[in-house]
């Protein structure tokens, strides 16, 4: 029981817990914070295998701009408590066991792969940003002037479907 | 006895030296916190020719002490109607985030050697050292904006909106002024990025970054204090605009948590001014004046010999024994520096690092004294429309340089 | 040290949690949050690869992930400010009709 398994599970626990917390909040803020604990954990996850350049822009994307743009939205619009609404049958009665099929599912695929893929991995050694900067910039130079171009086009579209307009009443 | 604890002590070192940092220098940080607005009151006050506190002590030194008692016994009223988790929350994150960023900040070169352990100073030198920071800056948005939200009235609501919409629109500003350092140093540690800086330390003064980044200096500056929500920026808590901002319904202990928070960051902000352009714990004279080993004696000896003048003649008996005491200690420091070369050499990384970092803070209390405070709609233009571009060239000039001289 | 397994096994059970929060959430501002757990999960084990097979690849594809994921952010918030100018409400169930 050496400490590196004592961090995993302990940021295992947390991000679960956050996860089951973000299904239970009756509120759409305490929903928002229990999705940044679990981003937090995710990250302390990956600095725990050595990813050290995306626990940080984990943090700095995912936590401090797009949870922000989030925690925005809920305020601006003053999204309360939900309401108790009827399910549909369908999904108050499949749904729950669907979904604990497909977890199932995912575990039969995890152990029953090869072998290879279930041995410890090697620990956590630090991936240098240099190297993971080179592989961006040489082997996914496309993929990445492409996402540049895809969040112009988000930028546009938010924009646009945002702005108010004085001339039109309805959409 | 001794033999068991000698031997837990070697097995465990690196584990209790880190506590033994973290607790010494949370201690320290907030001791400098509640001096540090003692200092704010006073340097303001002076400059609007007056005194600032004079009564509660000498020199009103004792000022933050009656402060800080005043936080702990003051009635903490919670509000109709806030939502209590958030309402708690919101001042623990932002003081924890704004405490953490303080562990990853070196304060000197060498490592101490202490029982045949090396000992850095600094509690941790992460790799990625700088981008650890700007994650804890981009996270204290949330201290804002959730205190402003979750007081349910008028105006913290509007105040922690623009305040964490100011937040982060400087924060692209901020990030992109500090890659020409980043640049020039390889690096993100902000270990690493001293010591690139100390490669021409012969040079003393001239090697420091800020000479070929003068624009990312000055972008970095204004988009820290911009950041922190200090003048000029401090909108969206004036008081003449929006009772308090964002920590309006927040009373005692608190608003005591916001105030630490909010000095801690700018003692943070200006560690890093000091460490990424002005050469961290590198001394500006050249490395051959040696000589200069004795600047730290030179200004504490005479230091401490006027406050011992100043104290002698001081109003209230209280002060006429108090301050002569410190103005003693203070001498008998200087004076051990230079009877000690040892202790010296020690000394001169983290003195330098430490009056740098004091310059920064008196720069920003020297803002606050003096400029006007920025309209918020002229603050989001600056930011977006000037900031931005002017940092996003200084990236764009810095790796053309670099790529022509092939480094 | 830690098994590539654990950190499949978390990222499936992250996985279902997101399923499940997507099925029996009402507020679409949630169904949303549970769609970026989801892809976090994901993240996860793409990362868990990249370190079992020691390859880099897995972390830049996470870095996209990333990207794709604040872009679809921005976009679908916009489209959630207009549900909820139009109709006056933030419940999925009352977006079931095409014309008003």
């Amino acid at each position: 029981m050496n400490v590196p398994l004592i961090v995993f599970f302990a940021l295992a626990a947390i991000a679960v817990l956050g996860a089951i917390s973000l299904i239970l909040q009756r509120h759409p803020i305490h929903s928002a914070l229990s999705l940044i604990v679990v981003m937090v954990a995710l990250a302390g996850l990956y600095l725990l295998m050595g990813a050290e350049f995306v626990a940080a822009a984990q943090i700095i994307v995912y936590g401090g701009a797009i949870m922000v743009l989030f925690v925005f939205v809920i305020m601006l619009l003053n999204a309360g408590v939900e309401e108790r609404t009827s399910f549909s049958s369908l999904a108050k009665f499949a749904g729950l066991p669907l979904a604990v099929a497909l977890m199932g599912c995912l575990f039969a695929a995890i152990y029953g792969a090869p072998e290879q893929v279930q041995i410890a991995a090697q620990a956590g050694a630090p991936a240098p940003t240099k190297a993971l900067s080179a592989q961006l910039f040489q082997e996914f130079v496309y993929p990445f002037e492409l996402t540049s171009f895809l969040i112009l086009v988000a930028i546009v579209g938010a924009m646009v479907l945002a702005q108010r307009d004085s001339k039109e009443s309805h959409l | 006895m001794i033999d068991t604890l000698t031997q837990f002590l070697n097995e465990h070192w690196d584990l209790i030296i880190s506590l033994v940092k973290i607790a010494l220098l949370v201690f320290i940080v907030l001791t400098v916190n509640a001096y540090l607005t003692w200092f704010e009151r006073k340097v303001v006050a002076h400059m609007q020719s007056r005194w600032g506190p004079h009564r509660v002590g000498p020199h009103g030194l004792l000022q933050p002490a009656a402060d800080g008692l005043k936080f702990l016994l003051k009635e903490d009223p919670t509000p109709n109607g806030v939502d209590k988790f958030t309402y708690y929350l919101a001042p623990l994150m932002a003081l924890a985030l704004a405490l953490t960023s303080i562990a990853i900040i070196p304060f000197g070169p060498d490592p101490l050697i202490i029982l045949g352990h090396k000992v850095y100073l600094g509690i941790v030198d992460l790799n990625i050292g700088l981008l650890a920071l700007f994650a804890i800056t981009a996270l204290s948005v949330y201290g804002v904006a959730l205190a402003g939200w979750s007081s349910n009235s008028k105006y913290p609501l509007l105040g922690g909106l623009r305040s964490s919409a100011q937040m982060v629109s400087y924060e692209l500003a901020l990030t992109m002024s500090v890659v020409g350092v980043l640049l020039m140093a390889g690096s993100f540690s902000l270990r690493d990025i001293v010591n690139v800086q100390a490669l021409h330390a012969e040079r003393g003064l001239l090697a420091w970054n800020v000479f070929p980044q003068i624009l990312g200096f000055l972008c970095f500056f204004i988009a820290a204090v911009a950041e922190t929500n200090r003048v000029p920026f401090d909108l969206p808590e004036a008081e003449s605009e929006l009772v308090a901002g964002f920590h309006t319904e927040y009373s005692s202990f608190k608003f005591a948590m916001f105030f630490i928070a909010e000095y801690t960051s700018m003692i943070t902000v200006s560690s890093l001014c000091a460490i990424m352009f002005f050469g961290g714990w590198l001394s500006p004279f050249p490395l051959s004046w040696t000589f200069s080993h004795y600047v730290p004696s030179l200004i504490l000896i005479p230091f401490g010999l006027w406050v011992i003048w100043d104290g002698i003649r001081y109003e209230t008996i209280f002060g006429r024994i108090i301050l002569p005491g410190v103005g003693t200690v203070i001498t008998i420091i200087g004076a051990v520096l230079i009877a000690l070369p040892v202790v010296n050499e020690f000394i001169q990384g983290p003195f330098w690092l430490l009056s740098k970092i004091f310059v920064f803070l008196f720069i920003y209390v020297w803002m606050r004294g003096t400029l006007p405070r920025f309209r918020y709609d002229q603050l989001m233009s600056f930011g977006w429309k000037l900031l931005l571009p002017v940092s996003l060239a200084n990236v764009v000039i810095t790796a053309t340089i670099i790529m022509l001289r092939g480094h | 040290m830690i098994p590539t397994n654990y950190y499949l096994i978390l990222s499936a059970i992250l996985f279902g949690l997101g399923v499940i929060a997507f099925i029996f959430r009402r507020n679409i501002i949630t169904i949303f949050m549970s769609i970026e757990l989801m892809l976090n999960a994901v993240n996860l084990a793409f990362v868990a690869f990249s370190q079992a097979w020691n390859h880099l690849s897995g972390q830049v594809f996470v870095l996209f992930v990333i990207v794709v994921a604040a872009a679809e952010a921005a976009v679908g918030l916009g489209i959630i400010i207009l549900i909820q100018r139009n109709r006056q409400s933030l419940n999925v169930e009352r977006v079931d009709l095409l014309k008003l």
